[in-house]
């Protein structure tokens, strides 16, 4: 039985819009939950929240830093705010107001960022950030989330609402499976093992999950048996989650719609490095930028495909010996 | 609250510029400058204009008038007040800029010190913040008001601009906004920096109700001001008081120079600056 039989496509879906259906959720049964958007109210998906609760919603025009600003005010009088826009534009740009304004000034505000990574596409290389998870971790204080598709980006919007604290989470924009079987429980937090394996770890956040069961699949046809965790929260890491299966299998490929620096990869190497020394191979954009293009050709040519992920694999397997 | 007259106010001025020369010398460190020339604006907004629960301090401030200072380098000022105030002993103003304190050079929140709701230093954020506390007032049908001062040079930094014009595009009417006029900031005029220009004509172009206050280091201006602008609360558009004061008002050799801006008094500089602001109310 083929790995992938255990993990039917229910549907095809932007992770966004898991975001922007637990957002209207939300405003339903929460009242102290606000928007705000920076002019991306439909990319975002957070049109039907807007319609339902205007008194709720805040667009504040193409003016990032004083989203955040405005975001972090809004806490004070007890709300709990979601701004909503480009990855890009929720990160790098606004980095100094997250730092001062949101995470040093401990604010319960939650950075909801789309179209993260590579997956962007055809906007190209100024658009399709790939620093911002290294950028959130690095952050005190900040919870970061990576949910894996559309049913576990509204699970992730829905928990980090009852996470007090600043949160990043970081989805995407293209229509990708839905296939995370609605047995497997998320919890914020912890890693969740989807394939059970021996010989090696995949280890992968968002868009990535997915691509990472494929390969488990052809691993598994040549006689590798490779367990498959999708860390969807990235800080704090399910450390034991992480141990539990690098005990059994000695050996782990990260991987991830991000630069090699600063993300998942280096996560899970710093707590490997201090608890359990082994194999690593990174899956990951090999610190460059970008460019224009199909998401589909974009992870071919930037080396996170299957078949990348199943050479790291395989490497990382004679690096045990 | 409103039992203090014109010379309790002055009275506690002087003491509050004792209280700042005092901290700066002690750690070698911080900012005297603009402390000295907001001591005015200060003590008259939170003695006689701000309706708090002081000493009682709760973050979400429902019910009460909210103050951010976004150029947080004038910490010294606002700690002198908050002690004053009594939201913690005056006793603690001796360990500011001190390591394990909670009067951090630049406000923050991460220590809980009564009084401070937001961290601000890095310049430019203060107004945003004070905009979404005004939402959220508005929000929690809260008739209070919430008012944030900046620096005249911080004006600046480019979000200063955005949150201006969502201010007045979203008729933010319960908010009071104060430019610290002083003319200089680190490096020397903000005219020789990079020239501000008609500051009036400019925030009246961004859609704000804008008073001049000529004397802000006139208690009686101050508190006339203050008024004019509280009464000029929910209408249509924000309300900013550009504040000309000097910069190291009350200390004759730091007076109208940016020289002081970030700079402690040595011990005959300290001692020459309490002989020109005689102790009033007592020093911490």
């Amino acid at each position: 039985m083929s790995i992938l039989d255990k993990f039917p496509i229910r549907d095809q879906k932007d992770t966004r819009s898991g975001f922007g259906e637990a957002l209207l959720e939300l405003g339903k049964s929460n009242p102290k939950v606000v928007g705000l958007t920076a002019d991306l109210t439909g990319s975002l998906q957070m049109g039907a929240f807007a319609k339902a609760f205007p008194d709720r919603f805040f667009q504040v025009g193409i003016a990032e830093a004083n989203m955040m600003g405005m975001a972090a005010g809004l806490t004070i009088g007890g709300y709990i705010p979601f701004t909503g826009t480009f990855a890009n534009f929720s990160t790098g740009r606004v980095y100094d107001q997250i730092r001062q304004s949101i995470a040093y000034s401990g604010k319960n505000v939650k950075i909801c960022a789309s179209h993260a990574g590579l997956t962007l596409g055809e906007d190209g290389a100024t658009h399709q950030i790939l620093e911002d998870i290294g950028m959130m971790r690095m952050l005190p204080g900040m919870t970061v989330v990576v949910p894996a598709d559309f049913e576990q980006t509204k699970q992730a919007t829905l928990a980090i609402a009852q996470h007090e604290g600043p949160v990043y989470l970081r989805f995407g924009r293209p229509k990708w499976p839905v296939f995370i079987p609605e047995s497997v429980p998320f919890e914020l937090g912890k890693i969740q093992r989807l394939v059970e394996g021996s010989d090696i770890t995949l280890a992968a956040c968002g868009h990535m999950v997915w691509k990472s069961l494929e390969a488990a699949e052809v691993l598994r046809e040549r006689g590798i048996a490779a367990e498959v965790l999708n860390i969807h929260t990235i800080k704090p890491l399910d450390e034991e989650g992480l141990l539990r299966s690098l005990e059994k299998t000695g050996a782990v490929v990260s991987v991830e719609e991000h630069n090699r620096y600063g993300g998942l990869g280096e996560t899970i190497a710093q707590t490997l490095a201090i608890r359990k020394p082994c194999p690593q191979e990174f899956v990951a954009v090999q610190d460059t930028f970008g460019e224009s293009g199909k998401p589909a050709d974009l992870l071919k040519k930037y080396g996170l495909d299957v078949p990348q992920i199943v050479a790291a694999a395989e490497t990382a397997v004679r690096r045990k010996a | 609250m409103e039992s203090y007259t014109q010379t309790d106010l002055q009275r506690l001025v002087t003491q509050i510029r004792r209280d700042i020369v005092r901290m700066v010398h002690a750690c070698s460190s911080g900012h005297p400058g603009g402390s000295l020339g907001c001591t005015e604006f200060l003590a008259t907004l939170y003695f006689k204009h701000m309706t708090t629960k002081a000493p009682v301090f709760e973050m979400n401030g429902i019910g009460e008038d909210l103050f951010f200072l976004s150029n947080g380098h004038i910490s010294p000022v606002w700690y002198s007040v908050l002690a004053r105030k009594g939201y913690f002993e005056e006793s603690e103003l001796a360990t500011f800029r001190q390591i394990n304190s909670r009067l951090q050079g630049h406000p923050a929140t991460a220590e809980h010190l009564p009084g401070i709701r937001i961290a601000s230093g890095s310049l430019g954020q203060g107004l945003s913040a004070a905009i979404g506390a005004a939402q959220a007032k508005k929000l929690n049908q809260d008739p209070q008001l919430v008012f944030c001062l900046m620096g005249d040079g911080e004006l600046q930094e480019g979000q200063v601009w955005e949150a201006a014009m969502y201010a007045a595009a979203k008729k933010i009417n319960n908010l009071v906004a104060v430019v610290d006029w002083n003319g200089q900031q680190i490096d020397g005029s903000t005219q020789e920096v990079c020239d501000p220009g008609d500051l009036e004509a400019k925030w009246k172009a961004f859609g704000w109700e804008v008073l001049v206050l000529e004397n802000g280091n006139s208690v009686p201006d101050v508190d006339q001001t203050l008024s004019t602008a509280k009464n000029l609360t929910g209408k249509e558009k924000p309300v900013v008081i550009l504040m000309k004061t000097e910069m190291g008002h009350g200390v004759d050799f730091m007076m109208g120079s940016h020289a002081w801006h970030g700079k402690a008094p040595n011990d005959e500089q300290l001692a020459s600056a309490l002989e020109q602001n005689p102790e009033t109310l007592g020093d911490y």
